[in-house]
């Protein structure tokens, strides 16, 4: 019961902070680009527009910031005995991020946003620079520590005080895991970043608002979406083999594949029951799932049911199979969504060609997915990646089950679940709602250039104040 | 020195940084309604926060984090036993860093008026928190050893609400305040810097009552002489801050209210060591040793604390000379209007 609350709570927090977190990583870069492009040609178009999604861009911003600090107290209060296994090794990436990237992103966010007027242009756009880097530090150290708990390196344990002890930092922040993870997140983070961009600059295309700005926005919206989608799909297959060389059981139940096989299909779609017993209906596409684990069309894949047994045998007998319709489900959706987001930018990017405006009804309609297309591919790869290393919290260590916190009485976590979730709900709402304000307002109407007064005396009006 | 005991202290000056930073914060926007009446007054005195609130607020995230990395038993005791307080400051920190940014997006009267009261009442319950949290940590919860050998929190809620907890709250609430009225009177211009100035005094000596009554009561437990002269060294810093404001140097004053903040952390960890969590009903409690990481981790965690937090205090010391200037309510444009009333192009 414990277990369940703590578990719906961690699952429901985490994926909604993640679904700020990838629209600020990419949108920051870009509208950090968009000022580039203004200080280096001072066409007011691109002031616009940096100032536009710069608005987007903090008011997501707020919520991921928000959310964020649940995170860093979750692992204490609901999951104490797993924080006393991993602290003296899991603790230190945390903390880390703290140090090195947190106090980056805010502070240096905070003087790009009120620094308008205050700083020397130059300066002024050095600071978005700054905080975008912020985020890509704080991402790294956290996939880092994620990718510790599906695939532990660099540790002994120690049976005396029954705990995890870290013996070297260097393997823990650079192996292989960690790498793809950050080479898939950060591409998928762009991924969303774009669609968000050119779902935003389609609507007001549409509207003929701001035609001059909407307009290179929807190129760099979709020119980005198509170059992340291209890396995110190569370090896709990359991550694929590590998983199955790492975790293979999380191989198996992407693709429901109870029984070793070498030459294995990859199901596009199957209808039927996928706890055991045999499809009813499958589409197939020959090898391709030898392909993407092991890189060769005839290579072994090992089924659920041979893990399950090797497993028992070698960490005491249990169940070791996560839960396959989730997994098969969410590993299809996540390359389904986002490669149907990829194929609307490739035919709106085909539309805009020889200066053609894509402004068709159908075309509204498709346009208005792109912001939602990404987050559901994200979520969906976090939902896959966390499920199916389950039963483990950390793979091969310590059990989920072995890491709530003893003391927490139901009620307690109960209470903390609901409210958490009532508080996110109602957040949303504001959030959304806001969103969609903004982007009714549209773009400010700047047509000359700001005075380029810095400092300036404590009685002249505030560019910015809250 | 230990590496445990210097890791002690660098968590000490994690929570100084963020008591501190965000001890005006919190005061700051308790008093949002008192010292400001209009709306361009109200829209002024969050101004004077915009730009540092969410850099003052990492240090919290620091000092767990490193807390995690340094003390894994301390952090998982300390956060699944006061279970549900941090979940009320959690909840209260969220609804103040969105209402800051949100509540000026629209100039509805009603929109504005809520997140006001909202942030009033989240800046002061963590405020009232966080002391109840460190006097009962300097006096002990009750722990429990289990068969493993663990030791876990094991008392309830309201075991926490005991008249000392409760007393340290009211000092952290009270000196907050003050903290931030100070921080007021020398960030903003006009009716802002008087009222927050007349605030001072009346704030300022509520909170000495307080306070001197927590130091005494404190010291009493402990036993420990130094933190006698400690306490003495705070409260007459506390006096400096309040007569410096009486002559209007704020910037003497918030040094010395700032300086009071710091000396007091300094105490209560002073008070606790070498323990982390004292136990309530015997001698089976956490200490800098039985709660420390291994000494590898806390070596890597010493350079990069070494290496960073000097460049964190340049960076964000830059922050407030690049803000410096004080915000005045006349420079607040179209204050009625919200920033998303306006259709633009
Ligand atoms: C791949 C990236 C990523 C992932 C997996 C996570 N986060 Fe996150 N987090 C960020 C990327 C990020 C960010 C981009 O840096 C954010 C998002 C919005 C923001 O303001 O910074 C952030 C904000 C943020 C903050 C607030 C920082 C501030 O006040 O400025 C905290 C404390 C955390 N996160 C902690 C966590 C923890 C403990 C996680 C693990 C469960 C976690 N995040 C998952
Ligand atoms: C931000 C992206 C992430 C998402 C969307 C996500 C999602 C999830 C989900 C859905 C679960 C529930 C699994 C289940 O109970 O069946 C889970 C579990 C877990 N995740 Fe993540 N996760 C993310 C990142 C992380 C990171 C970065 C860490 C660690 C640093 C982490 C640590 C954990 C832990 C400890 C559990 C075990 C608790 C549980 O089973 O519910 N997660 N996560
Ligand atoms: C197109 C949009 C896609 C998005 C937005 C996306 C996003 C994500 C995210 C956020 C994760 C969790 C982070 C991680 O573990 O690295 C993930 C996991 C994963 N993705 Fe994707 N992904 C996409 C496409 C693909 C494709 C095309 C492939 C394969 C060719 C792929 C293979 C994987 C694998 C194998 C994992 C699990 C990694 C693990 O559990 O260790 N993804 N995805």
């Amino acid at each position: 019961m414990n277990l369940d609350l703590a578990r719906w709570q961690f699952a429901i927090t985490t994926v909604y902070h993640f679904i700020f977190v990838p629209i600020t990583i990419g949108t920051g870069f870009l509208v950090a680009g968009m000022q580039t492009a203004w200080y280096r040609t001072d066409n007011l178009k691109y002031l616009r527009a940096t100032k536009f999604f710069g608005k987007l861009f903090l008011i997501n911003f707020a919520m991921g910031v928000v959310t964020g600090i649940v995170q860093e107290f979750q692992f204490g209060m609901n999951w104490s005995s797993y924080s006393r296994f991993v602290g003296d090794i899991f603790g230190a990436p945390l903390a880390m991020e703290g140090l090195l990237a947190f106090f980056l992103e805010s502070t240096f966010l905070g003087i790009w946003i009120f620094g308008w007027d205050r700083l020397p242009k130059k300066l002024h756009l050095a600071s978005i620079w700054i905080a975008a880097t912020g985020t890509l530090l704080s991402a790294y150290f956290i996939l880092a520590a994620n990718a510790w708990m599906q695939h532990p390196v660099g540790y002994k344990m120690n049976p005396t005080l029954g705990r995890a002890e870290l013996t070297d930092i260097v393997r823990v922040l650079t192996q292989n895991t960690a790498v793809a993870a950050f080479a898939h997140t950060i591409p998928a983070a762009f991924f969303t970043a774009g669609g968000f961009v050119a779902g935003v600059a389609a609507w007001l295309l549409i509207r003929k608002r701001d035609v001059e700005m909407a307009r290179p926005a929807l190129k760099l919206g979709v020119i980005t979406v198509i170059i992340a989608f291209i890396a995110v799909f190569f370090t896709g297959d990359w991550t694929s083999r590590i998983m199955t060389e790492q975790q293979p059981m999380k191989m198996a139940a992407a693709e429901a594949l109870y029984d070793t096989t070498d030459n294995a299909p990859f199901s596009l779609l199957t209808i039927g029951t996928l706890d055991g017993s045999r499809p009813v209906y499958q589409i197939d596409l020959p090898s391709v799932l030898s392909l993407l684990s092991t890189g060769d069309a005839n290579g072994v894949v090992k089924g659920v049911a041979n893990l399950q047994a090797e497993y028992s045998a070698k960490y005491g007998t249990d169940n070791y199979i996560p839960n396959i319709p989730l997994a098969y489900w969410s590993f299809r959706l996540m390359i389904g969504f986002g490669g149907l987001a990829f194929l609307f930018a490739l035919l709106t990017l085909w539309r805009m060609r020889k200066g053609g405006l894509p402004t068709s009804k159908w075309f509204g309609r498709a346009m208005l997915t792109m912001p939602f297309l990404p987050l559901l591919a994200n979520s969906l790869g976090w939902i896959f990646t966390e499920t199916a290393r389950q039963p483990w919290a950390v793979f091969g260590l310590i059990k989920t089950a072995d890491g709530v916190s003893p003391t927490v009485s139901a009620g307690s976590v109960a209470t903390t679940m609901i409210g958490f979730t009532v508080l996110y709900g109602v957040l949303a709402v504001i959030e959304f709602g806001l969103m969609f304000r903004a982007i009714k307002v549209g773009p400010e109407a700047i047509t000359s250039s700001p005075d380029n007064e810095v400092g300036g005396d404590s009685s002249r009006p505030l560019v910015m104040s809250y | 020195m230990t590496l445990q005991t210097l890791w002690f202290i660098l968590i000490a000056v994690l929570w100084i940084g963020y008591f501190v930073l965000e001890g005006f914060d919190f005061g700051v926007g308790i008093l949002l309604r008192t010292v400001a009446k209009t709306q361009a007054e109200r829209r002024a005195v969050l101004t004077t926060l915009g730009p540092v609130w969410d850099g003052n607020e990492v240090w919290l995230l620091v000092a767990g984090g490193a807390t995690f990395a340094a003390f894994p038993e301390w952090y998982a005791t300390l956060f699944s036993g006061f279970y549900l307080p941090l979940f009320l400051i959690l909840v209260a920190l969220i609804i103040r860093g969105v209402g800051f940014e949100y509540r000026s997006k629209y100039g509805r009267e009603s929109w504005r008026s809520r997140w006001d009261t909202a942030i009033v009442i989240s800046s002061a319950l963590p405020a009232l928190l966080w002391g109840v949290a460190f006097a009962n940590i300097v006096r002990g919860v009750p722990l429990l050893r289990d068969s493993h050998g663990v030791i876990h929190y094991d008392g309830g809620f309201f075991n926490l609400l005991n008249p000392f907890g409760l007393l340290g709250g009211l000092v952290t609430l009270s000196l907050f305040t003050t903290h931030g009225a100070i921080f007021l009177a020398l960030k903003t211009d006009g009716v802002i810097r008087e009222r927050a100035n007349a605030l001072v005094t009346k704030l300022g000596l509520a909170a000495a009552v307080f306070a001197v009554a927590f130091l005494v009561w404190a010291s009493s437990l402990v036993n420990k002489p130094l933190v006698w002269v400690l306490s003495a060294v705070t409260a007459v810093c506390w006096l400096a801050a309040l007569g410096m404001n009486l002559k209007t140097r704020e910037g003497w004053a918030f040094i010395f209210s700032s300086l009071t903040l710091a000396l007091a952390v300094t105490t209560l960890f002073f008070a606790l060591y070498p323990n982390v969590m004292p136990n309530l009903n015997g001698p089976d409690g956490l200490t800098i040793t039985n709660a420390s990481s291994t000494h590898y981790t806390l070596t890597i965690m010493t350079w990069v604390a070494v290496v960073m937090t000097p460049l964190v205090l340049i960076y964000q010391g830059w922050t407030y000379w690049v803000f410096r200037k004080r915000v005045s309510a006349t420079q607040i444009m179209d204050a009625e209007k919200g920033v998303l009333d306006t259709v633009n192009l």
